[in-house]
């Protein structure tokens, strides 16, 4: 009987409970202390741009350096995060929070800790305070900041020693250098935030800093033109992620018992998983960051600025707008994918907007990559393509693949795009069609590479793309051929757009490579390779693009000891409060066999157009041809069009600023001109009229009679007092001097009366 | 103690002070007058020190025989610049600020 009240008295208390978070104040030094990391790049971005200048080698060594000691923090901390990971056994933080009545939140976050769980690193310190709230900046460290921290700082201390001779005696080569600083010290921060608004401050950094270096030879207008539309598609996002943000604030507020929002990242993921908020909220608020994704990570059908960024200097490209901060979106959906997982409901479905969105990218970004004559345009629909990817995979619940898929490419795409600046030096032009061909005599070191980030990028086993893009094929679970393989959902729509894209990737890659290395010279001047500042940065990366792949060995690949599979998993997947119980698709053979067979299909048939057909053609006419007179376009009209079509990139560009903004802007004209005329232009004249007939009888009564008779006679009285007063003046000391004795005396006798 | 006779003494000085302020037209000489008002300032201060056993009254005598020092130090500085300029220091004749 007893037992029985003191169980009902518990429940009734139920109101409040206490939720781990998955994080913890602890953890070694380096990683409590990861702030300095993008602290340095932000010192340097500050010393460049006072004492660049004055430095021997125009403040390019000030950002070497910088950036180089970023790196070598960076790869501590790495290693620090993975002692931490297995060995570390401290407090976790814990958060109150207002269950519901019915009350079965608490079992539903508690489901996947089978293992040791890993802690993330929360350090912070108070931000600002408004209105009762503490408003923090700080690092969430974990797996995810760990690996961005390394791949971040690596590729841009490449590009940095790359860029050193890329743009060397351009005429603002201090600038230049000062705003890599910034950028790099932007995207640190924004990968290592503790909450959202710091996250929101560092995204628009990162977009600031992309802004001016596209723009970065302005003096031509079309550079400048792209640097804007970039800047502007992404302020279209942003307002997608400034509303996701607020909803999420107020939403986990909701939940919590003494305050009235958070912008944690760890508390808005934790209680995302157990339930506690509104399923609508989180849909909400994951279709405005989705919006976010979309312009920042150039997703369909936000992403026609990507394509045009490329106006920027090479170097750029390859950090920016491949390697790093166009993958902020994914980061970005990764790091709440808490909300983004309960949000779409990924688990369990078919079908949801990201990975819809993800694969509609990833094909129409893999299908325009093959009518592009400019080569860096090749690689950036190529990036939109793969991008497209990584969105697939998060939408599908392959969070792991997705992050790798990240990672690898990174590199492989750095690869190419610096691969693609190094044949530009030579040839100082991007166009494939009329400047280049043949270059692999002349430029062994660059063909190599680039074929080596090409093989990894169309995902051709042992190189780093097939292992990741096998992984997100995988996830998808909608291989049913020899049974599924697992994963959150049947996705098989997704994995069929995945299928074709692996295809369409290595054909593109195929007409690149023939077009820029094979055939005849096509263009004019003297052909070099490039100097060791360009070559060893190439190398370095193509090294990765070959090995990266190895880092996370899918679970169950029998030909290496258990031990050495999934590394990267283990490492950078968090096993914590705040990460979704996600559950993760089991490899396939048949999947990885059918995938390398498409692969081979896409790039075989690429060859026999490129290299048998064109080739052939080329040494009957004796000239260098990048395409066949015969070809399909203008054999079957229905080819025609699909190549017109992609011509004009599905006439998204005209649907912009043709349709969208053209009839808005005139009816919108029109409607404002009248409104203009009839309302505001009829109501100034009136205000206008009365205001002249009540000012001409202010003017007259008041102002004259009143005011300044007032004004004048105040006048008359201090002339004339003055005229007394002069007299005292006499000039002569001693006169002052006796009144302020007579004075002095006088208000003795007052003082003695009185007192 | 005979409070009365410093009291007495330093109301002559004062009164003598300010007669030789206000009549005296050599500079030299009203420079010396203000040292005789502010020496019998300083009579009255020790003096009511000493009656009521505080301390406080002689340090403040310290301090503005300080400051007098720099007084005469700034005023004579003046005269001379005066002499040099109008080869007499009759202070009547400087009405210059008269309005």
């Amino acid at each position: 009987m007893t037992d029985l009240f003191i169980f009902a008295s518990a429940a009734a208390e139920l109101a409040e409970n206490v939720l781990p978070l998955g994080i913890t104040e602890g953890g070694s030094w380096l990683l409590r202390n990861a702030w300095l990391i993008p602290l340095i790049p932000a010192l340097s971005f500050v010393g460049i741009l006072f004492f660049g200048k004055r430095m021997p080698r125009q403040g390019a060594e000030l950002g070497v350096a910088a950036i180089g000691i970023a790196f070598v923090l960076a790869v501590l901390t790495g290693a620090a995060w993975m002692d931490h990971r297995d060995n570390y056994h401290g407090e976790e933080i814990t958060q109150a929070v207002i269950v519901a009545e019915h009350g079965d939140a608490a079992d539903h976050g508690e489901g996947h800790a089978p293992e040791h769980p890993s802690l993330a690193v929360s350090n912070t310190v108070t931000w600002f305070q408004v209105g009762g709230m503490t408003i923090s900046v700080g690092v969430l460290v974990d797996g995810l900041a760990v690996m961005m921290l390394f791949v971040v700082t690596l590729v841009s201390l490449l590009v940095h020693i790359y860029s050193t001779d890329y743009v060397g005696g351009d005429r603002r080569y201090t600038h230049y250098f000062a705003f890599l600083s910034l950028f790099s010290a932007s995207m640190l921060t924004l990968v290592i935030s503790e909450n959202t608004l710091q996250l929101l401050v560092a995204w628009e950094l990162v977009g600031v800093c992309s802004f001016a270096l596209i723009g970065h030879w302005w003096e031509e207008k079309p550079n400048s033109d792209a640097a804007l539309k970039a800047f502007l598609t992404n302020r279209v996002g942003d307002m997608g992620l400034l509303v996701g943000i607020t909803v999420l604030f107020f939403s986990v507020g909701s939940a919590l018992p003494d305050a009235f929002g958070s912008f944690s990242i760890a508390t808005t993921n934790t209680l995302a998983n157990s339930g506690l908020l509104s399923h609508t909220a989180l849909l909400v608020s994951a279709t405005c960051l989705m919006a976010a994704v979309m312009s920042k990570s150039g997703q369909f059908f936000l992403h026609t600025w990507l394509p045009d960024a490329m106006a920027g200097p090479t170097p750029v490209s390859a950090l920016i707008h491949a390697a790093t901060m166009v993958v902020a979106g994914v980061f970005m959906i990764a790091r709440l994918y808490g909300v983004f997982f309960e949000g779409f409901s990924i688990g369990g479905s078919s079908i949801n907007l990201m990975a819809v969105v993800g694969g509609l990218t990833t094909l129409v970004g893999a299908s325009l990559a093959f009518v592009q004559r400019d080569i860096k345009k090749v690689l950036a629909y190529s990036t939109i393509s793969q991008l497209g990817y990584m969105v697939l995979a998060l939408g599908v619940g392959a969070w792991t693949a997705a992050v790798f898929h990240l990672f690898t490419h990174a590199f492989f795409k750095a690869c190419l795009f610096l691969g693609s600046g190094s044949v530009a030096h030579a040839v100082h032009s991007f166009d494939m069609k009329s400047d280049m061909g043949g270059m692999r005599k002349a430029m062994p070191q660059t063909y190599r590479t680039f074929v080596i980030g090409s093989i990894a990028l169309a995902g051709l086993p042992p190189l780093a793309g097939f292992w990741s893009k096998d992984e997100i094929l995988a996830g998808t679970g909608g291989w049913g051929l020899f049974g599924g393989t697992g994963g959150n959902g049947a996705y098989t729509g997704m994995l069929i757009m995945g299928m074709v894209t692996a295809a369409l990737t290595a054909a593109y890659m195929t007409r690149v490579i023939y077009l820029t290395f094979f055939g005849d010279f096509r263009g004019h001047g003297e052909l070099h390779e490039s100097g060791p500042r360009m070559v060893v940065p190439l190398w370095i990366l193509a090294g990765l693009a070959m090995v990266a792949g190895l880092f996370n060995l899918p679970p169950g690949f029998q030909l290496v000891p258990e031990s050495m599979q999934e590394r990267f998993g283990h490492y950078v997947e968090p096993a914590a409060a705040y990460f979704p119980g996600i559950s993760h698709a089991s490899p396939s053979w048949s999947l990885a066999i059918f995938s390398t067979l498409v692969v081979m299909a896409g790039a075989g048939s690429a060859y026999w157009y490129y290299f048998i057909k064109v080739d052939a053609a080329a040494q009957a006419s004796g000239q260098s041809l990048t395409e066949l007179s015969n070809g399909p376009t203008s054999r079957w009209p229905l080819a025609k069009m699909g190549h017109n079509l992609l011509e004009n990139k599905y006439y998204l560009d005209h649907l912009y600023t043709g349709i969208i903004a053209g009839g808005t802007k005139g009816p919108l004209a029109r409607a404002v001109y009248r409104f203009n005329q009839q309302v505001i232009d009829r109501t100034v004249d009136k205000v206008g009229e009365t205001a002249v007939v009540s000012g001409q009888f202010v003017y007259d009564k008041i102002d004259q009679l009143l005011v300044d008779g007032a004004v004048n006679t105040s006048g008359h009285l201090a002339s004339e007092a003055g005229g007394e007063l002069r007299k005292i003046q006499s000039g002569k000391v001693q006169s002052y001097a006796a009144i302020l004795f007579a004075a002095a005396t006088v208000l003795a006798g007052i003082l003695i009366v009185i007192v | 103690m005979f409070l009365n006779q410093f009291l007495l003494l330093s109301v002559a000085l004062f009164a003598i002070g300010v007669y030789g302020v206000l009549a005296r037209r050599n500079g030299v000489m009203v420079l010396m007058s203000i040292e005789l008002i502010l020496n019998a300032v300083n009579i009255n201060l020790v003096s009511f020190a000493a009656f009521t056993e505080n301390l406080a009254g002689e340090v403040f005598a310290l301090f503005v025989i300080a400051v007098a020092a720099a007084e005469v130090g700034v005023g004579l500085a003046m005269i001379m610049l005066l002499y040099r300029n109008r080869r007499n220091i009759d202070l009547t004749e400087l009405d210059l600020m008269k309005g």
